[in-house]
């Protein structure tokens, strides 16, 4: 049950369609699933969701080896094997070897926690499928010690996606969805005022006008995000570049300085030079 | 109540679920939309839509379904019945009185005015530009002009004045109705699943490891295996180029899938036929190759070959020396298929083209000769029975129905 509808924080600015989602998964007790670019705060989501709505939050990180029992309980049989050539009392009983995973301690919690299931995709092709029953009824079964394992309050369940695989539709009949868009200039420029208060206006605008000029130039391998826009306006105040350098009318400065921080990949560096070498090419013929 | 949307989403291409339909209304239920228009939208796209590719489609839906449910719901002067506006021809008007009705006043003393005529107004009225009618130069009522002019709900906008959300299309170009979803073609190419362990020993062996410490009369004895890896090799060769740019999402889609799949995957391109190179690099296939022998020799023979292409070309550029469009070959196509495929017996040839027109094109019929007819359709039930004949070297046929 929301006491409070969420509507971002201070330090997250979230956009009305996504504020729409998070209250209905968290008035309807479902999970929801947050698609969207690398670097657009589908993670930083949870925490600020627990931070607004004062619940604890439980990370669960997924990797490409993880299985869904992982996140619900691991027999520790070595150590148990070990204890008991050691002679130690605590073999007897196999609860003491049963570790719990991230879910079982959320389900544990006294107060309605956030779970974060970070980057679901990466695991292996039917991971969510094994996940759809404890999702739906918020409870598993332990066959070591024959529990049943309730929630005690549902925790509010945020599943980020990468995009690098479809999930199957069983899985998503249960979410409720929303796709973090790419934000336009008026959010970038909430989103880099809520981290940098007090940026110089001037330097503000020249830097997203490079920022979205290098967004556009066509066939980049990866575009710049959110977060590395925020990481060279870093680079950008820590080196003092002034915002005169920003701007593309000096040939001899088109591509923007410290593009380290926005352009990751050779390729799209090497595309980014080759096309101003091209159109400086065209001006001066 | 909201069945008649329900439906269109489903005759629409969308496929929400009932128990997702269910959610939506409990959640209304609960009050969450109730605050606008926009809310409703946002809340129906979260509930029903889970991938932000079919968000157009949505939107498009929406927008049909809901035409003028955003005009009526502002209205601030109460219910202005739909009957009373019927669509009229457009009146095209002058610059000057453009102008003249723009010098009318602001928004608010439009509203004062309009309130007072409603108050005023006894029948229905056409034409004319003092009371509220159709396709008349009043400022109120529809299908008129005026820059602050209030619109009563009709079906259409003509002047696009308020842009609601989802008329934007924002997501139009994140729709692609593609037939072969990434995940259909990874599920089909799990089959090609064989598990093998291999690398450091670093998993326990829960049960060798109690069968050897029962042999030990108790004494621990701790049995480690390596990891499950998924331990088919592919050697896939695409066409590329010329009539299979037609393909390309298709061939896109595969080769993601595969990539993912299978830990040891190389892939080759071609264009048109095998010849004596292929190459790895696009950007530098006219400089870049490799000899088509060398790939013969360095992959061994576990390795499974599919060919991805359409075969579709002059019959002369298989069978000839010299054939190929882009350059002189010594030797024809046809027997450099051939040395490929004694090097790799359990090989395979994929094509984009529907099977019923295999027949009509006769390179499409020698390269299916060439592969003993182990030529399957790039689709889901076609890779299906491919992987199947690779696994299994059994000849099946693509259109027997596939249970699991």
């Amino acid at each position: 049950m929301a006491n409070s509808r969420f509507t971002g924080t201070s330090s997250y600015v979230a956009t009305h369609d996504l504020m729409m989602a998070v209250d209905a998964a968290v008035t309807l007790e479902r999970p929801i699933l947050i698609k969207g670019e690398p670097g657009t705060g589908k993670t930083q989501l949870a925490v600020e969701v627990s931070k607004a709505l004062g619940r604890p939050l439980y990370e669960w990180h997924i990797k490409s080896t993880t299985k869904a029992q992982q996140g619900l309980y691991d027999y520790d049989a070595v150590a148990r094997l070990r204890d008991s050539q050691l002679g130690d009392d605590r073999v007897h009983d196999i609860a003491n070897y049963i570790v719990r995973g991230k879910i079982w301690e959320a389900f544990e919690s006294d107060v309605q926690p956030v779970l974060l299931i970070d980057e679901i995709d990466k695991a292996d092709i039917e991971f969510p499928n094994d996940l759809l029953q404890e999702l739906d009824r918020m409870e598993f079964f332990v066959y070591e010690t024959k529990q049943l394992i309730k929630a005690r309050n549902r925790p509010i369940i945020i599943i980020t996606s990468n995009n690098e695989k479809e999930l199957p539709d069983a899985f998503l009949r249960r979410c409720f969805f929303h796709y973090i868009r790419f934000p336009d200039k008026e959010t970038m420029e909430k989103i880099v005022d809520v981290h940098f208060p007090g940026l110089k206006k001037n330097l503000l605008r020249e830097a997203l006008e490079a920022f979205y000029r290098v967004r556009d130039v066509p066939g980049l391998k990866k575009k710049p995000s959110t977060s590395e826009l925020l990481d060279w306006i870093k680079l950008l105040l820590a080196e003092d570049i002034p915002p005169e350098a920003l701007r593309a009318e000096d040939a001899r400065k088109a591509i923007p300085p410290l593009h380290g921080a926005l352009l990751k990949n050779e390729q799209d560096v090497h595309l980014f030079e080759q096309l101003l070498f091209l159109d400086r090419r065209g001006r001066t013929q | 109540m909201l069945t008649g949307f329900f439906f269109k989403l489903r005759h629409g291409g969308l496929r929400p679920s009932i128990t997702e339909y269910l959610t939506l209304l409990d959640a209304m239920n609960r009050g969450l939309a109730a605050r606008s228009v926009d809310d409703f939208y946002y809340l129906a796209r979260s509930s029903l839509v889970k991938d932000e590719t079919q968000f157009d489609r949505f939107d498009r839906i929406f927008s049909a379904h809901f035409r003028g449910i955003e005009d009526a719901l502002q209205s601030l002067l109460g219910e202005v019945p739909d009957d009373w506006l019927q669509r009229q021809a457009e009146l095209y008007l002058s610059r000057e009185e453009r102008e003249q009705i723009e010098a009318m006043g602001g928004f608010d003393k439009l509203m004062e005015a309009l309130r007072e005529r409603l108050d005023a107004q006894r029948e229905r009225h056409e034409g004319g530009n003092k009371w509220i009618g159709t396709a008349g130069t009043s400022p109120f009522g529809s299908y008129g002009f005026n820059p602050e002019g209030v619109r009563i709900g009709q079906h259409g906008s003509r002047h696009r004045r308020a842009v609601k959300v989802w008329d934007r299309r924002e997501y139009r170009n994140l729709d692609d109705t593609v037939e072969l979803g990434t995940r259909n073609i990874k599920i089909a190419l799990r089959k090609l699943r064989k598990f093998a362990r291999e690398g450091a020993a670093d998993q326990l062996d829960l049960e060798d490891t109690i069968d050897k410490t029962a042999r030990n009369a108790g004494l621990l004895d701790l049995r480690m295996v390596p990891e499950r890896h998924n331990a088919i090799k592919v050697l896939l060769c695409l066409d590329i180029g010329g009539s299979m740019d037609d393909h390309v999402r298709v061939c896109e889609e595969l080769f993601s899938a595969a990539k993912s799949e299978f830990k040891h995957l190389e892939y080759f391109y071609f264009h048109n036929f095998i010849y004596e190179s292929m190459w790895k690099n696009n950007r530098r296939r006219h400089s870049e190759r490799v000899d088509t022998s060398s790939i013969a020799h360095k992959y061994s023979a576990d390795y499974k070959l599919i060919f991805v292409g359409d075969a579709t070309m002059s019959p002369y550029e298989i069978v000839y020396a010299g054939g190929s469009v882009e350059h002189w070959n010594d030797e024809p196509g046809a027997v450099w298929i051939k040395r490929l495929l004694n090097t790799f017996p359990k090989a395979i040839w994929l094509n984009p083209e529907p099977e019923q027109r295999w027949d009509y094109t006769p390179s499409i019929k020698l390269t299916r000769e060439l592969m003993d007819d182990r030529m399957f359709p790039l689709t889901v039930s076609g890779l299906e029975a491919g992987i199947r004949r690779l696994l299994h070297g059994s000849a099946g046929t693509t259109s027997a129905p596939v249970g699991h």
